[in-house]
């Protein structure tokens, strides 16, 4: 494979895939005509369609490209993110999915805000959604550009401004019913590539996992099967861990995802269909990055591209030919899409409906002047992402994610735990956590070794750790816990008892 | 306070306990995992069977894991949690 070589299958597969896509967002946009269906497609999705859209919105080309090419430079260290990205599962279907169908509408903000003082909170919540939303957009525009540039020969502006306008039409026309399929047809196309491409792998080693190891092990050492340098000591290791756990739960694109089912029963039972997929497709992953290590060979691997994102690709095309690269690299754009799209979906429904409607319009806007709002916002982030897609160019902006999962474990997590389990939270506590775990994250990831020393290029960093969520997550708590007790809020105590019966009988009074 | 409000709290809280205690459970296992690969990196790198190190081997079982965490939430909420909130609900419209 020659980087920026034009592919012609896979030209085609990205051309049906965009094709496709428009199609669904035509049909979607005839049902588009209420915030109910904008922000939250109806609430007419089966538990089944949310569990895949769930692992379309989750899975990114990160988690694809990035995950199998770490595990070919690197061997086990890979499979230390893979879990990273699975165990924060666990802790959004038991704490978090159901509360937050039966609390809230269309944003996270919902529910912190539920009992809670409006105005202050939502600014709060808001702000805090919107930075996981901006730092994660940067992230998947800056890794659209380089890889369809890599994949498809276009240049990376183009692209970026390809994958923004065609985003931009699934969610302007088609809302959450758009964004939901094209999750959903990303998720099926994923797995489905994923999979084959580990048969076609496994074909090879006679469907025996542990010969394609030990191959490994035998071309590299017996170091590819072990720890390497990648978790640097146990702080630095527990608190990436942390984040990535509690991330997953604070994160407001997967959040808004439990507003498109009817009920929390539904909510709940498509976490298991999410956690089913994701998991899978890590465990081929890899399978992958270990193929492509043998296959490929690292150093063809590293030719491409230092950083290993090209080990995928490079290995459809050994075991399947130009063809079937073709076939993974559309499959790689959709993944791109379909993430992008649910962002700015999450960020349009904090701008509008928590900031224009309830602290501007004080909860007193139509619903028509809500969804048109819902849509200005739309364009405005979908420019957003265009502008700093380019402006980020040739940047490495791998920690940005790294970053939004930190800011949502550290401000938003906490404060939808606090907001729903305890009864003394109160609004000047909610705030103070939110604001603390987002100015708190940002300044240590700023004082980190990954800003001061990789990127700045200065000598010595002023905070060791690159992974703040050790630090800061507890610290959240704390911050929200002492303010509560500074600042007692009678309303807020009395409305938990509505709270307590609404989280379990969901939106019926009692 | 009404029977049925005592009644809802008792089934909420054992809702919560089982929450709690799998988020703990998932906590505890991937902790201990990253604890282990940061202290004991040559543990982890043990070959079990050519091509399998312990720490693949934990790592496998870890997503399990989390399935199977999962799999016990929905199933007792889907079976006993589920019943007894529209025993309530229809207690409540029939008191009403």
């Amino acid at each position: 494979m020659q980087s920026g070589q034009t592919n012609f299958v896979a030209m085609a597969g990205f051309a049906i895939f965009i094709g496709l896509s428009l199609v669904i967002t035509w049909f979607a946009a005839r049902r588009t005509r209420s915030t109910e269906s904008f922000y939250a497609a109806g609430r007419s999705i089966t538990a089944f369609q949310n569990g895949l859209a769930l692992a379309g919105d989750y899975m990114s080309a990160a988690s694809f490209l990035g995950i199998a090419g770490l595990v070919a430079l690197s061997g086990f260290d890979g499979l230390i993110y893979s879990i990273g990205f699975l165990v924060g599962w666990p802790v959004v279907v038991c704490l978090i999915a159901e509360p937050i169908r039966n609390l809230g509408r269309y944003t996270f903000s919902d529910v912190v805000a539920f009992r809670l003082r409006q105005t202050p909170v939502r600014v709060a919540a808001a702000a805090g959604s919107l930075a996981v939303v901006a730092f994660y957009l940067i992230a998947q525009m800056v890794g659209a550009g380089n890889l369809i540039r890599l994949l498809f020969g276009l240049n990376y502006e183009t692209a970026v401004v390809i994958v923004g306008l065609v985003m931009l039409a699934y969610v302007l026309f088609g809302g959450m019913i758009a964004t939901t399929w094209v999750q959903i047809v990303k998720a099926v196309l994923l797995l489905s590539g994923a999979f084959m491409l580990a048969m076609m792998v496994l074909m090879k080693f006679s469907f025996n996992p542990l010969a394609l190891f030990q191959a490994a092990a035998a071309q590299y050492g017996n170091g590819v099967l072990a720890p390497g340098g990648f978790v640097a000591g146990q702080v630095e290791g527990v608190s990436l861990g942390l984040a990535l756990m509690f991330g997953t739960a604070g994160l407001p694109h997967i959040l808004m995802r439990f507003y498109t089912v009817p009920d929390a029963r539904t909510a709940r039972v498509s976490v298991a269909y999410a956690t089913a997929a994701i998991g899978t497709f890590y465990l081929l992953t890899f399978i992958l990055g270990f193929g492509a290590m043998v296959l490929v060979g690292q150093p063809a691997i590293r030719a491409i591209d230092a950083g290993g994102n090209m080990a995928a690709p490079l290995l459809a095309e050994a075991v399947g030919g130009q063809a079937f690269l073709g076939f993974i690299s559309a499959v790689a754009f959709a993944t791109i899409l379909a993430v992008v799209a649910g962002l700015t979906l999450a960020g349009a429904a904090a701008l509008s409906h928590d900031i224009y409607v309830h602290v501007f319009r004080r909860g007193k806007a139509s619903e028509t002047e809500e969804l048109r709002v819902a849509r200005g916002a739309t364009i405005a982030l979908a420019l957003f992402a265009i502008v700093l897609g380019i402006a980020f160019k040739g940047q490495n902006v791998a920690y940005m994610v790294g970053l939004a999962f930190a800011i949502a474990a550290s401000a938003n997590f906490p404060a939808l735990v606090m907001s729903m389990f305890w009864r003394g939270f109160t609004t000047r506590g909610a705030q103070a956590s939110i604001l603390f775990g987002t100015i708190s994250t940002l300044l240590l990831i700023y004082l980190s070794p990954t800003i001061q020393i990789d990127l700045l290029k200065h000598s010595t960093a002023y905070f060791p750790y690159k992974n703040p969520g050790l630090f800061t997550i507890p610290s959240s708590f704390l911050v929200g816990i002492v303010i509560s007790l500074l600042t007692p809020e009678p309303a807020a105590q009395q409305g938990f008892a509505k709270l307590e019966h609404q989280i379990h009988l969901g939106e019926e009074e009692p | 306070m009404s029977d049925s409000h005592i009644h809802l709290t008792r089934v909420a809280a054992a809702r919560w306990r089982l929450a709690l205690l799998l988020t703990a459970i998932m906590t505890f296992v991937y902790v201990g995992f990253i604890l282990l690969i940061a202290f004991d990196k040559p543990l982890l790198g043990t070959i079990l069977v050519p091509g399998l190190s312990l720490g693949i081997l934990l790592g496998m079982l870890i997503i399990v894991t989390a399935w199977v965490l999962i799999m016990i939430y929905v199933r007792w909420t889907n079976t006993h949690y589920d019943h007894r909130v529209a025993d309530e609900r229809r207690a409540r419209r029939e008191g009403r």
